[in-house]
């Protein structure tokens, strides 16, 4: 007989199924947003050095004007008010996540939706099945890569670009002389904006369930361009829906139909999509207008903002409709024969 | 206790079965081959072993239902299902990490000293190798694993006749005992004649021979008749027969071997032999 067999605890199966996961895709969690990071600085500075060049020639030919300009910047007083500096700060860290938010738009779609098909493609699946390695542990280890772990490198990452995009303001400002621009650098409230940042992922998480879950049903039932079925289903079955509320004597909901195939199910891959959800959308725009302080910027990624979705059904319906995608996904790819 | 029990296997791909009431048995301490022209079942069956495919009828592998706790069961059973199905992005230090992770009968020692055989380098990727080398590599993983039925498909198909050789010699001294069972099929028959303990032929679908090399050794004579003889031996119910130098081989199935020897030379068939006079027609 054989010796015993010593077992493998689920946990550390699914700490190698995260790994397996990493290795297999940091071209999309690691290098694209990494890449576009340096891509954005590098930009940066080409800026910083051309705004630089400009001003030096304006100086040569328009002195005069310059002085007036300076002079004012002197007079207006606001420039050198801390408050100030630190929201431009603040608003530089925030686009530099943003900028990367957008790309991580498109690694968790693309992601997503090759999950659970490339390996059906190229056969190494049959690899994995020869491996005690549940299907259901499998998805749930893609699942929080698309959820959780990716939306929380990208942000570390967009961090560092906006801690760049911040030294580059100061930069920009020191070197065209503007007074006490330096102050920048201490008055940007880094933690704040991180830890705001990051306590946005778990509602990006929840948020972006139903279409992570879509992604992942098509890409475990597709036999060939999951990409198309991902996309053409919804997007036909609302067309169809619209079309056929306008034959007298039906009535449609629209805009539900709309939300629901289009809006839940393919784009709220995109991070901070919660914020333009229907209720939200007027509310967004009023609130567009009061933009006045410094302080209003904050409350666009406001946690307690972001955290406000939880207040409303729509999440929670999404959350249960992804849920139950992903475990159709794994039934889907219990049963299916592989030939 | 068997370590595969099958009793009326059915499976049907579009209303065509590709298993038709399939029933045997394989105890542990066996190489099977499993032989069979191209669609016969083979991969079919071997899916169903391996949980991979849902199944009719009873199947019954180390005393589990292969599908309904295939989880349970791969601790027990691995396989090489197809040639060069290895991840294309995965380097082989990742390969062992990853099996050694999730395997709790996977040795690295064993592992290693397989690849120590071949050219590979841990950092190489499986898309930088050649097709013989993806093989080598998904073969010192699967042997380095301590299952109890082990089941390849093809396991040697892109590799050399020096590794091949080396590989199935491997097999039977370094990795067989009396505890695992293991279910090969190829098309390579000569190459895998000498390590087999049971052969298991199979033809559209039904088991058209299941039997352990000394009953094959015992059932079937091959005899080399001169011309003169040749219709007295006809007479008897040839299941084949070939001509080679102006003599006729017949092969015979369950005639005693005294008699047959008064009409020529007699010896055991091989294997090929064997599968080709039991196929005859298959393609017609």
């Amino acid at each position: 007989m054989n010796t015993p067999s010593t077992t493998i605890s689920p946990l550390r199966k699914f700490g190698w199924l995260l790994r397996r996961e990493y290795w297999e895709n940091r071209g999309g969690f690691f290098w694209a947003p990494v890449i576009t990071a340096i891509i954005v600085s590098v930009l940066g500075v080409l800026g910083t050095i051309a705004s630089v060049l400009l001003v030096n020639r304006l100086e040569d030919k328009s002195k005069p004007f310059l002085q007036m300009g300076k002079s004012s910047l002197h007079a207006n007083s606001s420039i050198s008010d801390p408050s100030v500096l630190g929201a431009v700060g603040d608003g530089s860290l925030l686009s530099g996540i943003a900028i990367i938010a957008l790309v991580l738009a498109f690694s968790v779609f693309f992601y997503s939706l090759g999950a659970l098909y490339d390996d059906r493609r190229d056969r190494s699946i049959l690899f994995w099945k020869s491996l005690p390695v549940s299907d259901a542990l499998t998805i749930v280890s893609k699942s929080l890569w698309a959820l959780l772990l990716a939306p929380a490198l990208a942000i570390a990452t967009g961090l560092a670009l906006g801690v760049v995009m911040v030294l580059l303001g100061v930069l920009n400002m020191k070197l065209i002389g503007v007074p006490g621009g330096g102050a920048m650098l201490w008055n940007t409230h880094y933690f704040r904006v991180a830890l705001n940042a990051l306590s946005v992922v778990p509602v990006y998480a929840a948020w972006a369930l139903p279409a992570v879950g879509w992604l992942m049903l098509c890409s475990a039932a597709a036999r060939s361009k999951p990409f198309l079925w991902a996309v053409l289903v919804p997007i036909l079955s609302a067309t169809l829906l619209s079309w056929l509320g306008a034959l007298p004597g039906i009535s449609m909901p629209h805009g539900t139909i709309w939300y629901v195939l289009g809006y839940r199910l393919l784009l709220s891959v995109a991070p901070g999509t919660w914020y333009i959800d229907e209720t939200l959308i007027g509310r967004l725009a009023a609130s567009a207008d009061s933009i006045e302080s410094p302080q209003d910027l904050m409350h666009l990624i406001d946690p307690s903002r972001s955290w406000h979705l939880f207040a409303g059904s729509d999440v929670w319906i999404g959350m249960a409709a992804g849920l139950a995608m992903i475990a159709l996904a794994v039934w889907l790819r219990r049963r299916r024969d592989e030939a | 206790m068997s370590a595969i029990v099958a009793r009326n296997l059915t499976k049907t791909y579009g209303g065509k079965p590709a298993l038709d009431g399939v029933s045997f048995s394989i105890e542990p301490g066996r190489i099977v081959g499993l032989i069979g022209p191209n669609g016969a079942g083979k991969t079919t069956a071997l899916k169903a072993i391996l949980g991979l495919t849902p199944f009719e009828g009873e199947l019954s592998v180390l005393g589990m239902d292969p599908h309904a706790r295939r989880n349970e069961l791969m601790n027990e059973v691995c396989f090489i299902a197809d040639v060069a199905i290895l991840p294309r992005w995965i380097r082989v230090s990742e390969a062992i990490d990853f099996v050694e992770g999730v395997h709790p009968r996977f040795s690295r020692a064993k592992c290693e000293a397989f690849l120590a055989r071949t050219k590979l380098q841990p950092r190489q990727r499986v898309r930088e190798m050649s097709k013989g080398m993806v093989v080598q590599l998904h073969l010192a993983l699967v042997m380095a694993i301590d299952a109890r039925v082990l089941v390849l498909d093809e396991p040697t198909l892109g590799l050399d006749i020096l590794y091949r050789k080396q590989f199935y010699q491997s097999l039977l001294n370094d990795y067989f005992d009396e505890g695992k069972t293991i279910i090969i099929t190829t098309h390579q028959v000569e190459e895998i004649e000498h390590i087999l303990t049971d052969l298991l032929f199979i033809r559209a679908g039904k088991i058209a021979l299941s039997a352990s090399m000394d009953e094959v050794a015992e059932r079937f004579t091959e005899v080399m008749v001169p011309p003169e003889r040749a219709e007295a031996a006809r007479a008897l119910g040839a299941l084949d027969e070939r001509q080679v130098f102006g003599k006729t081989i017949f092969l015979f199935d369950g005639i005693g071997k005294a008699r047959l020897a008064e009409l020529g030379e007699i010896r055991t068939p091989s294997v090929a032999d064997l599968f080709v006079a039991t196929m005859k027609g298959t393609y017609a």
